[in-house]
């Protein structure tokens, strides 16, 4: 199946029983999947009138305590923004699924990882994280999909899926997994107040001081998040001179350079970031201790190309090579660059 | 001693941050009595707005939401659509419902979403210091429209509950005020209906309350409420908009 209904799938697998969602290529398989299976599945499905009202209809769902979930693509997941600082900031958890095209602005419907930034950053306004996946096959779309909805309820915050045009539409066989019939409990959600005392969703702190311990006590959650939910692969790491760092559909087309290279003779690896945020500084810095040279391969100007500067420093010498505006780089090209460093 | 008027229950003992002669109060009151008499507070969800009542939570007692600017009828779906059997209202002023929020209300409405809406129109935005609001009458000053409202300059003030009413899936329509005694006694039937509308599972229903805000109008309380009745009223009559029964 594609990427766009693995994802969608997976969510139902997980136990979300709650879809609002806007169309926006090259997502609309998501949407469109959605419409008949979430009801198929005895949820519920709203084309919303914008991705802002669909962001916030997931509030609202959250807030009433079910699993629920959005998708887009980037100029959607920017309307998106506004909702997804308050999800953050009133610590409800939802999936967010971004299937990156090319921008700045209208761009193009082409596969990119343009939103990189501004998904590993949190993306709108406030000091805030979210938990982000960059997925490089159809399984690893479902699996994370699925995964994101336990991690969003663990740590009460948003889980983004950064996909992209490519893995939206691309079909690959998918292993599913069991559906979820436990859910975890959520005694802070609004079910109306019998028997207890009312509770308060808010993300608003007007005594002085009160935001600030709030804030302190986000960026505790985001430090365990930091410590715990780091993932990432590493392919032929033991007598590789030279890694290719790339993550998604790139980390795939990077895995192809370095079989290539390999043949050629080259000593050449591939670190792959699964989590974006958290990102693994600590694995990445550590691969760089023996000496080794690093090329960054992104399709975009160079994002991801700062969190390995921020790992390795000065400890190796790091280089970058990516195609922005939809453009998608070819084993080939890759191993080209490689040659030149 | 027979106590004959106290507090509801569904109001809590926190002082509210209203100025003096401000709606809100009236309004939040209004709708705790109605919760207490229909004995729905064990089981409504209220959404807060964005502007003056923004802390609508501290006085309400029972469970509250805030939500972003304008979008409260889209957050209030979302957790209708979770618990159906729930009374789900939002409380909105006039620039979150008839201007940033324009597309949630009026698509809320058509999809005859079972929610109540209290709908606060006192022409102007009064949280951030006496702006023109989207229902600002026409001539009327503000910080925003300091020769007055003009109608080739800033548009005009719109009329929420007609632009609501040829809607299929508007269930409840109507416009009180909050400028006397017997307004207000209708006002809160106007408000124990929309609310009984959704217990009955009769779909959208909305109370628009023409209220005052003697702060930002540059009146005093007393005067505020003689504004509305000889300046907001004609322009935005008093009565049922719609009503599907």
């Amino acid at each position: 199946m594609s990427g766009n209904e693995a994802a969608g799938e997976a969510a139902i697998r997980a136990g979300c029983r709650y879809y609002f969602g806007y169309p926006i290529t090259p997502q609309n398989q998501f949407t469109e999947y959605m419409s008949w299976r979430m009801r198929e599945a005895g949820g519920t499905f709203i084309q919303s009138e914008s991705e802002i009202a669909a962001i916030n209809m997931v509030f609202g769902a959250s807030a009433a305590g079910a699993r629920v979930m959005t998708s887009s693509s980037s100029p959607g997941i920017s309307l998106k923004q506004e909702g997804i600082s308050y999800l953050a900031g009133c610590e409800l958890p939802a999936v967010i699924v971004n299937m990156n095209r090319a921008g700045p602005g209208l761009g193009d419907v082409t596969p990119s990882q343009s939103d990189y930034f501004q998904a590993t950053r949190g993306g709108g306004h406030g000091d805030y994280r979210t938990i982000t996946f960059g997925p490089s096959s159809i399984q690893e779309l479902f699996d994370l999909t699925y995964l994101a909805f336990d991690l969003a309820d663990k740590y009460r915050n948003p889980v983004l899926i950064l996909a992209d045009g490519i893995l939206a539409q691309v079909m690959e066989a998918v292993k599913f997994k069991k559906t979820k019939k436990r859910l975890p409990k959520k005694p802070w959600a609004l079910t109306g107040c019998k028997g207890r005392k009312p509770n308060f969703i808010k993300s608003l702190f007007l005594t002085p001081g009160v935001l600030e311990t709030h804030n302190w006590k986000l960026a505790a959650k985001y430090q365990k998040i930091e410590e715990r939910e780091v993932r990432y692969e590493t392919y032929y790491s033991e007598d590789s001179k030279f890694f290719l760092v790339a993550y998604g559909s790139c980390a795939r087309i990077a895995k192809g350079a370095v079989i290539e290279g390999r043949k050629e003779g080259m000593r050449l690896g591939l670190f792959r970031p699964i989590s974006l945020w958290p990102f693994p500084y600590k694995a990445l810095a550590k691969l760089a201790e023996r000496g080794k040279k690093f090329l960054v391969v992104e399709m975009n100007l160079g994002q991801m190309f700062d969190d390995v500067k921020i790992a390795i420093g000065d400890k190796a010498k790091i280089s970058f090579y990516g195609r922005p505006g939809g453009g998608i780089p070819t084993p080939k090209e890759i191993l080209k660059e490689v040659k030149k460093r | 001693m027979k106590k004959i008027f106290k507090r509801p229950k569904s109001l809590t003992p926190e002082k509210t941050i209203y100025c003096s002669g401000c709606g809100h109060g009236i309004a939040h009151r209004l709708i705790a009595e109605v919760v207490d008499e229909l004995k729905i507070r064990e089981k409504i969800i209220g959404v807060a707005p964005v502007g003056c009542a923004v802390l609508a939570y501290d006085y309400w007692n029972f469970d509250v939401t805030e939500a972003a600017h304008g979008r409260p009828p889209a957050v209030a779906t979302g957790i209708k659509r979770v618990r159906p059997n729930r009374i789900v209202f939002t409380y909105q002023g006039d620039g979150d419902i008839a201007a940033i929020g324009t597309a949630e209300i009026i698509h809320a409405a058509n999809r005859g979403e079972n929610i109540t809406v209290i709908f606060i129109n006192n022409a102007v935005y009064g949280m951030t210091k006496g702006q023109m609001a989207p229902t600002t009458l026409l001539g009327q000053k503000t910080t925003t429209t300091r020769e007055g409202r003009s109608p080739q300059l800033d548009g005009y003030p719109i009329k929420v509950c007609e632009l609501l009413a040829v809607l299929e899936g508007v269930t409840y329509l109507e416009r009180v005020a909050l400028d006397s005694v017997p307004h207000i006694l209708k006002a809160k039937q106007a408000i124990k209906k929309a609310f009984r509308n959704q217990v009955e599972k009769k779909g959208f229903s909305l109370v628009e309350l023409l209220s005052s805000c003697p702060t930002n109008w540059g009146l005093s309380p007393q005067e505020s409420l003689t504004w509305i009745k000889e300046k907001m009223i004609p322009f935005f009559p008093l009565g049922v908009i719609k009503d599907k029964g």
